[in-house]
């Protein structure tokens, strides 16, 4: 970064991570610039959440750097961990809706309970938030487990994105969902990210939301990004493992654990 | 002979980083106590969930328990001639230890389960991360309104199962060991005295506490899915039985111990 650019959004270095003997991040560096949408793709096991649940202040790494506007956030006290949240919002892989909760509660709970937003006004908003993506007010007043995989994952992301967040993080957003679901969320982030000047961060095994959604992709490999750059340029990377990746070849540098049991 | 040492002194330094993990979990989420947001409606919901929706299952025990008591009390005492003094023993035994024992023993097994069950759920389903995502304290929102709860319904509840306790065993004297019922009634009240009954409330307060603590503790570090919640569960009854009975007795040595 030279002195001229502009203060990075999501700024990591040199971040460590391990779950016992097993080293999940390796001194990962990774940015995201404001208003972009960053795809981080990798196979299962390659530390892809555990990044975002560190930049998130849910796993505390070992050591490194994560920089949000420009600010340190590793080793923030509570307080000031609470003032930062307000800038996230997280759509879960598994949804994470609160089963005790209406639907539109659910939508509305960051503005409730977060931001202290009276339950009326914070109704008005969840609604807005389910139409958005494509769900009327009668569905508000049903529980999670009366919806579908495919409905649930769309009330998560309308949870994410009711309080307007500076950043989104999107963890496996298409998995589960049909082709045109998938699209259809595929659409929204797109349009979060366009429209609104979101910054979107997202993990995926699906390529074909990867190259819809994504400015820019990184690949995670053994706890490293082996290579990023713009996504129109994924396709002549000549990095091996993007290409075994991307193409799906069980044959190539990245060996599944099954091979190598 | 070193290795069953090392053995017990592994066993030894589990159990105190056990209890280190436990007093670090409930100081954060008693440390949210006078800030806000708080969440009143919550802890209305654990104290019913915890008080009205135990009170068949603590009010059954309590009957039988006094009026087993009551006649075990008699076939014992007739053999030294000392039947007048059941009524005594029952109302003591009652509100001194068996009434809040009985009735924290029934609520570990029925509140304490479900709460490391629906916590645990949470955990494992991604639910407690995703309120620290939406600015939400799991602690303040998930752990404080049970704590307070706790320690605020389970003496309420315990002055429902002395009363039960009690009646159960005049009950028995009455109509089955055909005490005069005013010299029963008397017997009763003669030698209650108010410390009998405070000291009993004083273990109530502490075993809800210890009840919800568990429940939360084990339910918020679940691992592993479906299994590592029924673990939790297991551990959260059986760790809140165990402490329920250690407390008890150091309660009452302070209290009455000489």
């Amino acid at each position: 970064m030279t002195n001229a650019d502009p203060v990075l959004k999501i700024s990591v270095r040199g971040l460590r991570k391990s779950f016992g003997r097993k080293r999940v991040l390796d001194g990962l560096e990774i940015d995201c610039d404001s208003g972009k949408s960053l795809v981080i793709i990798g196979g299962s096991g390659t530390g892809k959440s555990v990044l975002v649940k560190c930049i998130l202040g849910l796993l505390h790494p070992e050591a490194g750097s994560i920089r949000i506007d420009g600010i340190e956030t590793v080793g923030l006290r509570r307080a000031a961990r609470e003032r930062l949240t307000q800038k996230f919002g997280m759509l879960f892989q598994g949804g994470a809706l609160f089963d005790s909760l209406r639907v539109w509660e659910n939508v509305a709970f960051g503005l409730i309970q977060g931001r202290g937003m009276e339950r009326a006004a914070a109704k008005d908003i969840a609604l807005a938030k389910l139409a958005a993506v494509g769900l009327g007010a009668e569905a508000g007043e049903l529980r999670p487990a009366e919806l579908s995989g495919g409905m649930q994952k769309r009330v998560a992301l309308a949870r994410a994105i009711a309080a307007e967040p500076e950043i989104i993080f999107f963890d496996e957003p298409t998995t589960g969902l049909d082709p045109i679901m998938a699209d259809v969320i595929n659409d929204l982030i797109v349009k979060c990210v366009r429209e609104v000047g979101t910054t979107a961060v997202s993990i995926t095994h699906d390529m074909i939301s990867a190259r819809k959604i994504a400015d820019r992709i990184a690949m995670l490999h053994e706890g490293r990004i082996v290579w990023h750059g713009p996504t129109e340029e994924i396709d002549r990377s000549a990095d091996p493992f993007v290409d075994q990746f991307i193409n799906g070849r069980a044959e190539g540098p990245i060996q599944m654990q099954i091979r190598a049991a | 002979m070193l290795t069953f040492l090392a053995a017990i002194g592994t066993v030894f330094l589990g159990f105190l980083a056990a209890t280190g993990r436990i007093v670090m979990f409930a100081g954060l989420a008693l440390a949210t106590t006078f800030t806000p947001p708080f969440y009143l409606r919550a802890v209305l919901r654990e104290m019913v969930n915890i008080g009205y929706f135990s009170l068949p299952v603590v009010g059954l025990t309590a009957i039988f328990t006094g009026m087993v008591l009551a006649l075990q009390s008699h076939t014992g005492f007739s053999r030294f001639a000392a039947e007048g003094a059941v009524a005594t023993v029952v109302v003591l035994s009652v509100t001194r230890e068996l009434g809040p024992v009985i009735a924290a023993l029934m609520v570990a097994g029925r509140v304490g389960a479900a709460m490391a069950a629906e916590i645990g759920t949470m955990r494992v389903t991604d639910q407690i991360d995703a309120l620290t995502t939406l600015s939400t304290d799991p602690l303040r929102y998930l752990v404080l309104p049970r704590l307070l709860a706790g320690v605020i319904t389970m003496p309420m509840l315990v002055v429902v199962a002395d009363i039960i306790g009690v009646f159960g065993g005049y009950l028995v004297g009455v109509y089955k060991l055909d005490f005069n019922p005013q010299a029963y009634l008397d017997g009763t009240r003669q030698h209650l005295e108010t410390m009998d009954v405070v000291s009993g409330l004083v273990k109530a307060a502490v075993f809800g506490f210890i009840i919800a603590l568990m429940g939360s503790y084990h339910g918020y570090y679940s691992r592993g899915g479906a299994q590592g919640v029924g673990q939790s569960t297991t551990y959260a009854v059986v760790s809140a039985s165990v402490l329920i009975l250690v407390v008890d007795y150091l309660i009452t040595a302070a209290f009455f111990g000489r």
